[in-house]
């Protein structure tokens, strides 16, 4: 991200084309530059999301944005897929509601998600989607590992327990803090996030301390200290106004 | 664990430290360097400790979290000191069919070692291996560098009992 | 400034050099031989020759991959054409001995044996034939003629169209047409381009990439500056796995060489077109197979993929137009370029042209790796050059395409392998690994081994791989130790179709296939365990007494 010498992201957006699509049978127009989640949402339409977030780059990592796209048989991430001229877009079908079912109970399973006793409960975006999309019982094993949580922070906590690996916490440190105190350790099911050397919160040498992470956290994994059941709400509106901000400057 | 004499802390003047130097400085110590660094930095060292990745972050100026990201993503790289022998055994699908898990479990029943330990004398490590592409000479192992070929589980309990005995054959 | 005449002369004197000594003994020092201890064979090769005074008539050559890997160690009398396997060190005298009075028929083997018979060899070709630390030999055999040839005598564009119509398909998996990534390639802006060999070979089963990197290394590089000139790239990289120390050592010296030789780097040939080759190692991640995760890879980050498009033919590494193609791909440009496009194919079947290397390997009587024409029949390479199952046990089924494939049962083996056939009976080509399974592998088991490797090899990165793959195992795990019932095969099919449709890449998309072939031609050996898992269910509900009930 930061390391690389810029591509084609930084072209201007000036002189970008205006395309037309469908969405859901509504006919919709959307700048070339715009992702399929952008153009349904500027006209109202809403797709599921996780992992995306306004103000960072997409990783299309959650999947939980997918949609069909007629002429494929295959499923797009639509935080990550631009329009195209003439594009027809379905957004909700039985199909997709299956899978995004499906893929929130993989990340109920993963970890453990007891929403009774969480300090986000009724802020959590994990819980949100359950919710929306009616996931009341798994179907799949839970996985119960054994996952530790960290409080030497001095104003903030990490528990793993509520982790969905969405990379929020990453981004924001990476690309918007630029700290980087946060990256990912292992891989597959044994990833988790980390601070610096996979050291104590406290003890890390590159955190600013500056809440980013904590609120852009969609869960309960992420939270500021002394906070009870149901009290921790996420505040994380000042991404959009950072990013206009220093858009605005470089002008 | 016995630690060899010659290992300690590194320190920017050792000369394990000048081998990794070396090979930032072929790639002109870019960031993309940073798997190279780490080959280089398992060799000299043996496996990757937390002071030599936080020199390799510091001399190719990359964050912390993303050195530690990298070292811990790929199975190449190890964070803990290996035994003075080590024994990999491929787990590849042509090893399985020929049996590999005859050799696991004979590992784990005769020594107590799994995937991945260290022997309490730190004589031996047991390590696996996603196909050493010896598919032809099923089951495989490397024992300390050299391919073992259509390992048995009586050789591999065999070579083993001869490590932790100081026999260096 | 090394031009054709230059070539010719190494080669005329590689040539005569050779005709000089009437006896050549070639041993094989590719890494299979050599673990069976090759290096000691050849040893005692040398000392027999000098001690019974043969040293003028006679040179001992190490040599890469014969093929027979099941048979090593393997010695060649090239121009006798007599094979000995099983060589030991002790053999040594008694062979030096025999040169010029027929062969020591106690280690003979069978060249005329279907097993080499019926193979027809491109990418191969020197394998077993030259000394890959030699890059004369490489020359002797035509090696960097099409090279230089093709800088003088061929615009860019022209190359990307002679590829294009020799029809090679990319041998990594995919098979994507290998003219069209060149064309598109070449076609895209950019200020710099890369070429980038991808040698991670991470398909458990698979070795025919270590076997030409090791065999062949010369080979991959003028494949590689043959794309570059063609793409308008200066620079390549060889991703190489960091488990394969012998190919990544000899590479290392082909590149040397082909520095010192003017054939890679500046100028090359006195054209304007410069060309050099860095290696880049691998370091355990089968997800770097995947294009994006490799680029990620060799700029140094976490083997992670992201989503497509951009492709990396657009945007590749740090940005700029990257052309990917495996080993094999690049292993038969020289070829193609040498003999033309309409040779290469006429070999093969309209779709699927030329050759394909297969590593056999699991119960099969001649582990090993051959060449064979695209659309042999399967049952031909099994059962013909593979021996079939050895002890007298029955086939069960062959699994191709490694982790993103399928096994295959008897029934199918009368089809021809090719990409189309083989994507028809629910597998892959795939890298081109062959692992045979007897009568004693249970599938389930098979279908779970697989899912393991799945799990440990996903990057984490999306959520139906990373969670989907370990949940999928765990119900595998259920049904093969007969836990089981019919509600977690349900569970496991609906993971199966949710894990394909949603993953970010072919990692997760193809992690089902194992699953999902072996249900389809042996469900009853799921249904069986099912059967046993609800037995003990319901004997557990009756009376918690019975103590056979539970695991199996």
């Amino acid at each position: 991200m930061s390391a690389r010498p810029p591509a084609k992201s930084a072209a201007p957006v000036a002189s970008s084309k205006v395309k037309t699509l469908t969405i859901d049978d509504r006919l919709v127009s959307a700048r070339e530059d715009e992702s399929i989640l952008d153009a349904a949402r500027q006209n109202g339409i809403q797709i599921p999301t996780l992992c995306n977030l306004d103000g960072l780059t997409p990783v299309g990592a959650c999947r939980l944005c997918v949609v069909e796209v007629k002429g494929s048989n295959k499923l797009f991430a639509s935080c990550v897929t631009m329009v195209a001229e003439g594009m027809d877009v379905v957004t909700d079908s039985e199909r997709l509601q299956r899978y995004r079912k499906t893929i929130v109970e993989l990340l109920f399973s993963e970890r453990n998600h007891v929403c009774a006793v969480c300090v986000s409960n009724g802020h959590c975006e994990l819980q949100n989607l359950a919710q929306a999309l009616g996931v009341t019982h798994l179907t799949v094993p839970y996985r119960h590992p054994k996952l530790p949580v960290d409080a030497s922070h001095e104003r903030f906590v990490n528990d793993h327990n509520r982790c969905v690996l969405c990379q929020r916490c990453v981004r924001v440190c990476g690309e918007v803090e630029g700290a980087h105190t946060w990256d990912i350790n292992g891989r597959g099911i044994g990833a988790r996030v980390i601070t610096d050397l996979n050291q104590p919160w406290g003890s890390s040498e590159t955190c600013t301390g500056c809440g980013k992470c904590v609120q852009v956290c969609p869960t309960g994994a992420l939270t500021e200290k002394g906070k009870s059941v149901r009290e921790m709400a996420k505040q994380s509106r000042f991404l959009p106004y950072l990013t206009m901000m220093r858009e605005d400057r470089h002008e | 664990m016995t630690p060899e004499p010659a290992k300690g802390a590194p320190t920017p003047k050792d000369n394990r430290w000048r081998l990794v130097e070396a090979t930032m400085r072929r790639h002109g110590h870019k960031s993309h360097a940073l798997i190279e660094a780490l080959h280089s930095a398992q060799e000299a060292y043996g496996f990757l400790e937390d002071e030599v990745l936080r020199m390799v972050a510091t001399e190719l100026r990359i964050p912390l979290s993303k050195v530690y990201g990298v070292a811990t993503f790929y199975n190449f790289f190890t964070l803990k000191p290996q035994g003075r022998h080590t024994c990999v055994v491929c787990t590849g699908t042509a090893c399985y069919i020929k049996g590999a898990d005859q050799i696991m479990n004979v590992l784990e029943k005769a020594f107590d070692l799994k995937s991945g330990m260290t022997s309490p004398d730190g004589e031996v490590s047991v390590l696996t291996a996603r196909c050493i592409g010896s598919c032809g000479l099923a089951p495989a192992a490397v024992l300390d560098g050299e391919v073992a070929a259509k390992l048995t589980p009586a050789q591999i309990v065999a070579k083993v009992e001869r490590w932790m005995a100081h026999d260096q054959h | 400034m090394i031009s054709i005449e230059d070539l010719s002369q190494i080669s005329q004197a590689e040539k005569e050099a050779k005709d000089a000594v009437p006896n050549q003994i070639n041993v094989c020092v590719a890494a299979s031989c050599l673990s069976l201890q090759s290096d000691k064979v050849m040893e005692e090769l040398e000392k027999a020759v000098e001690a019974k005074g043969k040293k003028d008539c006679c040179k001992v050559r190490g040599v890469g991959c014969m093929g027979l890997c099941a048979a090593g160690p393997l010695v060649a009398l090239e121009k006798e054409r007599i094979l000995y396997q099983g060589v030991k060190p002790e053999d040594a005298p008694e062979i030096v001995d025999a040169l010029g009075a027929g062969p020591v028929a106690r280690i003979q083997g069978d060249l005329e044996a279907p097993f080499f018979a019926r193979q027809q060899k491109i990418v191969l070709e020197n394998c077993g034939r030259i000394d890959p630390e030699r890059i004369e030999e490489y020359v002797a055999v035509d090696g960097y003629l099409a090279l230089i040839d093709t800088l003088t005598a061929m615009t860019p564009i022209g190359v990307v169209q002679q590829v294009t119509r020799s029809g090679l398909r990319g041998r990594g998996g995919a098979g994507y047409p290998t003219g069209l990534k060149w064309a598109t390639v070449s076609k895209a802006q950019g200020t710099r381009k890369y070429v980038v060999c991808n040698g991670d070979e991470g398909d458990p089963g698979a070795f025919m990439d270590r076997a030409v990197l090791e065999s062949d290394p010369h080979r991959i590089l003028e494949g590689m500056a043959l794309a570059g000139y063609a793409v308008g790239a200066q620079q390549g990289f060889v991703y190489v796995r960091a488990e394969y120390p012998l190919a990544i050592k000899r590479l290392k010296l082909a590149i040397r060489q082909a520095e010192k030789l003017g054939v890679l780097g500046s100028n090359i040939g006195g054209t304007t077109f410069s060309f050099s080759v860095d290696i880049r190692l691998g370091a355990g991640a089968f997800v770097c197979g995947e294009e994006t995760a490799l680029i990620a890879s060799v700029e140094g980050g976490r083997g992670t993929p992201r989503p497509r498009p951009p492709y990396p033919a657009e945007s590749g590494l740090w940005g700029y137009p990257t052309l990917i193609n495996n080993v094999e791909t690049l292993a038969n440009i020289p070829a193609i370029l040498r003999n033309g496009p309409e040779w290469f194919a006429k070999i093969g079947t309209p779709k699927s042209r030329g050759t394909k290397v297969f590593a056999l390997a699991g119960a099969i009587a001649n582990t090993g790796l051959i060449e064979v024409p695209m659309g042999m029949p399967l049952r031909e390479i099994i059962f013909e050059i593979g021996g079939g199952a050895p002890d007298g046990k029955a086939f069960k089924a062959v699994q191709t395409g490694g982790p993103s494939g399928g096994c295959i049962p008897e029934s199918g083996l009368d089809q021809p392998c090719d990409y189309e056939s083989l994507a028809k009976l629910g597998s892959i080509m795939g890298s081109g690994g062959m692992i045979v399974m007897d009568e004693t592998s249970s599938m389930v088991d098979v279908a779970k081994f697989f899912m393991e490797f799945c799990m440990d090899e996903s990057c984490g990165k999306c959520v139906p791989c990373r969670v989907g793959t370990a949940q999928m195992h765990e119900l595998l795990r259920q049904i093969s130790s007969g836990e089981a019932t019919s509600r977690e095969l349900a569970l496991l099919e609906n993971l199966c179709d949710v894990v394909k449709a949603t993953s970010l890449c072919g990692l997760g998309q193809s992690a089902p296939n194992p699953v999902l072939s072996t249900l389809h031609y042996f469900r009853h050996e799921y249904e069986a365990k099912i059967a046993a898992g609800e037995a003990a269910a319901a004997g557990h509900a009756a009376a918690h007494a019975s103590p056979a009930g539970g695991a199996a």
